[in-house]
């Protein structure tokens, strides 16, 4: 169900309008309230008033997550901290998170889209939503729920893990919704199956799956084995978090960019230049709508392209297509973003352990497996095994208390890793998607 | 009273092994006691030879990762009690045995052990004090 009709099927003309009028409104605050945006775009040369069309945006400079990141923890912030009453923050590429911050009216719109979304994936009134993404910093979990409570259905917060009492909780309550990543949707099938259930004595109709990509492929073995329509959802937290872009069940064919609170462009990542619909290349998203964190021209560096054909389900807006890869090195493990050099800077706190190591990702029983292979060199060897072991054992908990995410260390021989041109090969993704 | 023992890194892959001692027969030394200790991943194997600095330069031309660890080579008696004598002097004076393993000749019609304490010093002079003989690292290596 369509569920904010005015706005959803709007006709294109009338959204660019609208579109134009809340970019200069939030190119004119961020270059006002947040010095960033100022400096920014005097080093471009422009000024807010430059916007006069859609066109202009192009005119405007990108913003990377390095710039949030120099501006830790507050520095992108938009309003007094008076405003902002809720903080969220997902893992940076050197160990410090990135910060966003909403105010209440960013909360609000925020759990609109999120009821959109939650509509256009098939869940209304009267659905019961187990909602297994993770709640805390990471917006997937709270962003779901609050989405969940504004659309009007019952929500489990179920969060994360302990999967087993999940799968009591869903023969017991029966929802017809689930939300959570696409691989622990998998690994919740398999349990349940050696637990001696199975999804099709469940209530469940649509899955709606998201915070990592998933294929075609994932969307087929997802309905065979949870017995309902998978949908995608997208969004990140510098954006907003979940509920930027939505796949209606529908079509199933690409996902609906809520666009008249963010403008999409795909530009070439080498170049900066937009490419025009249907070209692949890096996502990037403006905000024009958000007060305590607007975005402008944020570089995502998510590899999609965009689709502006009309679609079955009445909706105007642009569909993106699923996310192919990244143009940079971030790793998504078990929706958990991971930066290799994140992992390095665990490792540098340990002498001898840099810079010889390998991360292999792997897909096991349909969960993310992280291994870090460490080269055993003279300063980390010990002739007791116990001491190599305990060595081992410290990395991995470093690294599940600074990154959050578990790995499993393993000590390798010195110069086994497999080097390129001199340099050790960092990443080894082994996983299908 | 110290010998030195040479320890390899090696990972538990075939072969691996046969690699180690390919590389000191090649370098013409030989071995007087080796032990494994092993983990599902990785083991470490600790050698005594007769060339330690060969043994090392060529282990470590072959990509190895080399440590040196102090060890003491003990005379134990080859009769039921031998072993556990010396273990009992060493648990009454609160002195713990990291891990050991035995030459392949004997000596003067008794076994060498090879243990690692955690206080060598220590570990020595109550040995000697008990009339046990504590073999010198030059001799272990011309057995």
């Amino acid at each position: 169900m369509i569920l904010d009709i005015g706005f959803e099927t709007m006709p294109r003309e009338d959204l660019e309008d609208i579109q134009v009028r809340r970019l200069q409104a939030t190119v004119e605050r961020a270059y006002y309230n947040v010095p960033f945006y100022r400096a920014n775009f005097e080093k471009s040369g422009v000024k807010p008033d430059i916007i006069k069309s859609m066109d202009d945006l192009k005119r405007l400079p990108f913003t990377t997550k390095a710039d949030l990141r120099d501006n830790y923890p507050f520095g992108m912030f938009a309003v007094p901290m008076d405003n902002v009453v809720r903080i969220h923050a997902s893992s940076g590429t050197t160990g410090k998170p990135t910060v966003v911050g909403y105010t209440a009216r960013d909360i609000k719109t925020w759990a609109e889209l999120m009821a959109r979304a939650l509509s256009a994936g098939g869940a209304g009134r009267g659905d019961i939503i187990h909602n297994a993404y993770g709640y805390g910093l990471f917006t997937g979990g709270l962003g779901v729920h609050y989405g969940a409570e504004k659309l009007g259905a019952s929500v489990i917060p179920v969060s994360g893990g302990n999967t087993k009492r999940q799968i009591v909780l869903m023969k017991d309550f029966g929802p017809t919704i689930l939300t959570s990543t696409p691989s622990y949707a998998l690994h919740l099938a398999e349990v349940a199956e050696e637990v001696g259930e199975s999804f099709k004595n469940f209530k469940f109709k649509f899955g709606i799956f998201g915070a990592e990509p998933w294929s075609e492929k994932m969307r087929t073995e997802l309905e065979e084995k949870l017995y309902l329509s998978a949908v995608d959802i997208y969004g990140l937290s510098e954006v907003m978090g979940p509920g930027v872009a939505m796949e209606c069940h529908e079509a199933k064919k690409g996902l609906h960019i809520f666009e008249d609170h963010f403008i999409p462009e795909i530009i070439n990542p080498e170049t900066g230049e937009v490419l025009p619909y249907g070209e692949t290349g890096e996502l990037v998203f403006t905000s024009i709508t958000k007060e305590a964190f607007p975005v402008i021209r944020y570089r995502t560096r998510d590899i999609t392209s965009l689709n502006p054909e009309p679609c079955i389900c009445g909706r105007t807006h642009v569909r993106m297509n699923k996310v192919s890869g990244r143009s940079d090195d971030m790793l998504i493990i078990r929706g958990v973003n991971v930066f290799p050099s994140q992992i390095e800077s665990v490792l540098m706190g340990f002498e001898g352990v840099a810079p010889h190591y390998q991360l292999i990702v792997d897909r096991i029983d349909n969960l993310d497996v992280l291994s870090v292979l460490v080269e055993v060199g003279e300063k980390l060897f010990s002739d007791e095994v116990k001491i190599l072991q305990d060595e081992a054992k410290k990395i991995s908990k470093n690294i599940k208390d600074y990154l959050g995410v578990s790995a499993k260390v393993t000590l390798v021989e010195s110069k086994s890793i497999a080097r390129s041109e001199g340099k050790a090969v960092r990443v080894v993704d082994n996983r299908k998607i | 009273m110290r010998v030195e023992q040479i320890s390899v890194f090696l990972e538990n892959k075939a072969g691996r092994l046969a690699e180690v001692t390919g590389i000191l027969s090649d370098a013409n030394v030989n071995i007087r006691a080796l032990s494994v200790a092993d983990t599902s991943d990785f083991g470490v194997l600790r050698l005594i030879v007769d060339d330690n600095a060969k043994a090392e330069r060529v282990l470590k031309e072959n990509g190895f990762s080399v440590g040196k660890t102090s060890v003491v080579a003990v005379e134990v008696e080859d009769k039921p009690g031998g072993l556990h004598r010396i273990l009992s002097i060493l648990t009454m004076a609160g002195i713990n045995v990291e891990y050991m393993y035995s030459l392949v000749v004997q000596r003067n019609g008794h076994s060498v052990l090879v243990f690692r304490f955690d206080n060598i010093d220590g570990a020595v002079s109550l040995l000697k004090e008990n009339g046990i003989t504590v073999v010198d690292g030059s001799k272990v290596q011309s057995m």
